[in-house]
């Protein structure tokens, strides 16, 4: 083993039935490097963790791991932490409920000599790490009062205090805020200054060129290469990962907007609003239109979309649809008009885990049927076929547990779901959230090609440039309340200070 | 190599293991059978039987379990539907059966008889009164989880203890006795075969059809995994949950009036006695998650036959009523354990190990 190698991974193989998910993969980890592991869905990332951190048998290779002789085969997290392998994933693994201090501690409390536990020495011992890391904290507080970038470095915190030789954070960033990113970072530039090994994996390839120093790309089970970060520009990444060129996002430009100004009225909201999370709004909507909802997180973007749907039972206001007066107070109302909603919390809201590929395709279009009109199972099968091929869902079969995809081919059903319903008006809430490049921009073509067809679309996104590339008119929104729309001029720069509300916080 | 791929098939199907439990207690028998002297497929032998009440009946061990078993596993297949859409369980169904069963007893013999030969009142009045009551329990159960939010546990135990002394109130705490053959054939015989057998077998066909010909199935087991998304979906989750109780109770109220015709009277104290931990026993042993979700109604079914098989084995080997108990208990716990998730991927470790040494060797 090479010095300053923490962990190495040598021609590591593994097989899910009917895919190679791994075929001799290599990968090196170095004391203090940051180091990004790339790939589209379904490329290997989470497999190839997985292999680390015990989850997964893998069948071949070897793992080697500094100050260990031999080769180190875990066969749970637990195995991993004791070789010094700790994991931070994006839903946060801890207890809302007890406090920071009690997180960090929680499994390992530090005991009296009556054994009892000893609360005050955990409360300093806590706060003394956190002070270290630069998390500023009240450690008594319930872990539950902090945002959850917060929580995430509570988390990440817990996992050095334990001594880790290698951190691997899966998608950390994804739900959280660019302020609250640049924050996550800094303790990640701390902890890889402190001599640990950091694999970052993530879709934001801004945040792979601020923080990493080296990156791993995997395509389709396999290495394509390790790059020290200077040798491989953005465009060359997308290259690798993509097995093809592609100059970025760059080729879906926007063709010439056509003008929708004279199409009839798909929507048209009226002081709508839902107590407690969005005050009254506004909101009209013509057919072929594509209409963005910007803002920070938690500015009300969701909130706006759920008051049309239903999913939050508006409390004020009147919506008109096609023209007509509406009333909607559950989501089969918003579909029977014509309405379908990808939501933005996939697994919570999108997903039905132990369900088939077929029965997730089929489910809202079967609800729109009505219970007593079942859909013959050929149709199902034939229904299902034909949006696994439409949207290219990568799956091994119609009658795979939807579960077992991953995150991008599971938002892919999701969305063929709606596809199946032939809806007028959808509704999609971070459609791209945690999915690959290359199926992002399927994902922007497909909202385009939808709005030619005629059909509304409210896309929501935190990612201010998809949406310029792809809407219209934008809403935007601040602290729960809608305060204004831009209907020309759509630039970065123009939705930036809208958001920002003239404070001159952006650059 | 073709061989092995048909045994994991076989092992892979969803109703192995609770098939298997069946066929371990059928063993047991035969085993048993053979120790005596006896003939050892004695246990599958049915014959004809001459007897003084019943004419000429069906007669052997595998008859009367079918017989016996017939409550539960009518109350299997409600229990099933609740499991899966609530991720919990309803534990009034053997009170409210009890109930069911004291509401019609009471219409046929009039209120305050003690003892009658003649109906009161119709006889399908009755027995369409006892399931309607069924129903409405249901209903109250139904409301209180899917639309109050209350744990099912919690909601379900208002009629556990309440039921029965509810039948008690509506019998003027007696034991009521309808000796009249036209209710006495529901838990007696139809020309050979046992009543109850065939009442089992239609309440099976009938939601068998309803799960097969509509969306049923499919909207339980969404709302079960997950309610929220199936919400956003299009359905109706609360209503979907409220139904599954509704049919709870409705299976409830038929095991009732069974149990009831059965001894020909309603006898609140001891009708569907602890008959509520036997269904859910059944879903549990048929390879169900009680943690809601995806659900296997045959295999609740069988569930519910191993449970009276064992039962009726253990009284062929001689072990008496009072002590059975802890025979059932010890083999229920054989049987839950093979199928722990735990035990499997132990099990499952082992083997890959094992091909992993015979792969380097």
């Amino acid at each position: 083993m090479e010095d300053n190698v923490v962990l190495t991974a040598r021609g590591i193989s593994m097989t899910f039935p009917g895919v190679k998910a791994l075929s001799n993969v290599d990968f090196t980890l170095r004391k203090g490097e940051i180091h990004a592991l790339m790939g589209e869905n379904g490329a290997g990332k989470s497999t190839l963790i997985k292999c680390l951190t015990g989850i997964n048998d893998f069948e071949a290779g070897e793992i080697h791991i500094e100050g260990i002789s031999g080769p180190v085969k875990n066969h749970s997290t637990k195995d991993a932490q004791e070789v010094g392998i700790s994991t931070v994933y994006q839903e946060v693994n801890l207890c809302p409920n007890l406090s920071v201090a009690e997180n960090l501690f929680i499994g390992r409390e530090p005991m009296t000599k009556f054994h009892t536990v000893d609360r005050r020495a955990y409360n300093k011992r806590s706060q003394k790490i956190m002070d270290e890391l630069g998390i500023s904290v009240d450690v008594t507080q319930n872990l539950e009062n902090y945002s959850l970038a917060i929580q995430q470095m509570v988390a990440i915190a817990r996992a050095v205090d334990m001594e880790c030789k290698v951190l691997i954070l899966d998608e950390p960033t994804s739900s959280l805020d660019d302020e609250e990113v640049e924050k996550l970072f800094v303790l990640m530039r701390n902890l890889r200054d402190k001599g640990v090994g950091i694999i970052f994996v993530t879709h934001f390839l801004e945040q792979v060129y601020a923080v990493c120093d080296r990156i791993t790309v995997l395509r389709d089970g396999q290495l394509v290469g390790e790059y020290p970060i200077a040798d491989l520009p953005r465009v060359k990444l997308v290259a690798a990962m993509m097995g093809k060129n592609l100059d970025d996002l760059a080729e879906i430009q926007k063709e010439s907007t056509e003008d929708v100004s004279k199409n009839d009225m798909e929507i048209s909201a009226r002081g709508l609003s839902h107590a407690g999370t969005i005050k009254p709004f506004d909101l009209d909507i013509r057919k072929g239109e594509v209409v963005g909802v910007a803002g920070l997180l938690g500015s009300g973007r969701s909130e706006l979309a759920r008051a049309i749907y239903g999913a939050d039972k508006a409390s004020t206001g009147t919506l008109k649809v096609a023209g007509k007066d509406a009333k909607i107070s559950q989501p089969i109302d918003a579909m029977n008009l014509g309405m379908g909603m990808l939501p933005d919390d996939r697994k919570a809201e999108g997903i039905i885990a132990d369900l088939s590929v077929r029965e997730n395709i089929i489910l809202a279009l079967q609800a729109k049927r009505g219970m007593f009109k079942q859909l013959p199972r050929a149709k199902q099968e034939e229904i299902a076929d034909r949006y696994i091929d439409l949207v290219q869902i990568k799956t091994a079969s119609k009658e795979t547990l939807i579960k077992q995809l991953s995150g991008g081919n599971q938002q892919k059903v999701i969305l063929a779901r709606w596809l199946a319903t032939d809806p007028d008006f959808l509704i999609l809430d971070e459609p791209t959230r945690g999915i690959d490049v290359g199926t992002k921009s399927e994902i922007q073509k497909l909202i385009v090609k939808l709005a030619g067809e005629g059909k509304s679309i409210l896309f929501i996104s935190s990612e201010i440039s998809e949406m310029l590339r792809t809407c219209n008119r934008m809403a935007i929104m601040r602290d729960g309340e809608k305060v204004g729309e831009l209907d020309h001029e759509l630039t970065q720069e123009n939705v930036m200070k809208a958001i920002a509300g003239g404070e001159q916080g952006h650059e | 190599m073709n061989k092995k791929s048909t045994w994991a098939k076989i092992k892979g199907w969803s109703l192995f293991l609770p098939v298997m439990s069946i066929i371990l207690v059928m063993a047991v028998n035969i085993i048993h059978d053979i120790a005596v002297g006896a003939n050892p497929f004695s246990f599958f032998m049915i014959t004809l039987r001459q007897t003084t009440g019943n004419g000429t009946i069906l007669y052997g061990r595998i008859i009367d379990i079918l017989n016996r078993g017939s409550e539960v596993a009518i109350l299997a297949i409600g229990m099933t539907l609740v499991v899966s859409s609530s991720s919990g369980t309803d534990i009034s169904v053997g009170s409210v059966m009890s109930l069911c069963a004291s509401f019609c007893c009471m219409l046929l013999a009039g209120y305050g008889v003690s003892s009658t030969t003649t109906l009161a009142v119709p006889l399908i009045v009755g027995l369409l009164a006892g399931i309607l009551l069924g129903v409405v329990c249901g209903m109250f159960n139904g409301t209180l989880v899917a639309y109050f939010g209350i744990q099912p546990m919690v909601a379900t135990l208002i009629l556990f203890s309440a039921a029965r002394a509810i039948g008690l109130l509506l019998c003027n705490d007696l034991i009521v006795y309808v000796r009249n053959d036209s209710f006495g054939i529901f838990g007696g015989f139809c020309g050979v075969i046992p009543t109850p057998v065939i009442i089992a077998a239609i309440c099976i066909l009938v939601i068998a059809i309803l799960l097969k010909k509509t969306a049923l199935g499919m909207y339980i087991q969404s709302v079960g995994i997950n309610s929220k998304a199936s919400r956003i979906a299009g359905l109706n989750s609360k209503r979907i949950i409220f139904m599954t109780y509704l049919l709870c109770g409705l299976f409830a109220g038929i095991a009732g009036i069974v149990a009831s015709s059965r001894i020909t009277s309603a006898d609140s104290n001891n009708i569907g006695l602890y008959f509520e931990m036997d269904a859910i026993l059944a879903v549990a042993l048929g390879g169900n998650s009680l943690g809601g979700g995806k659900f296997n109604l045959a295999g609740s079914i069988i569930g519910a036959y191993t449970i009276q098989a064992i039962t009726t084995t253990l009284y062929a080997l001689g072990v008496s009523s009072t002590q059975a108990p802890v025979f059932k208990a010890i083999i229920v716990i054989l049987i839950v354990a093979i199928q722990a998730p735990p035990l499997k991927a132990y099990l499952k470790h082992r083997s890959n190990a094992k091909q992993l040494r015979g792969g380097a060797a």
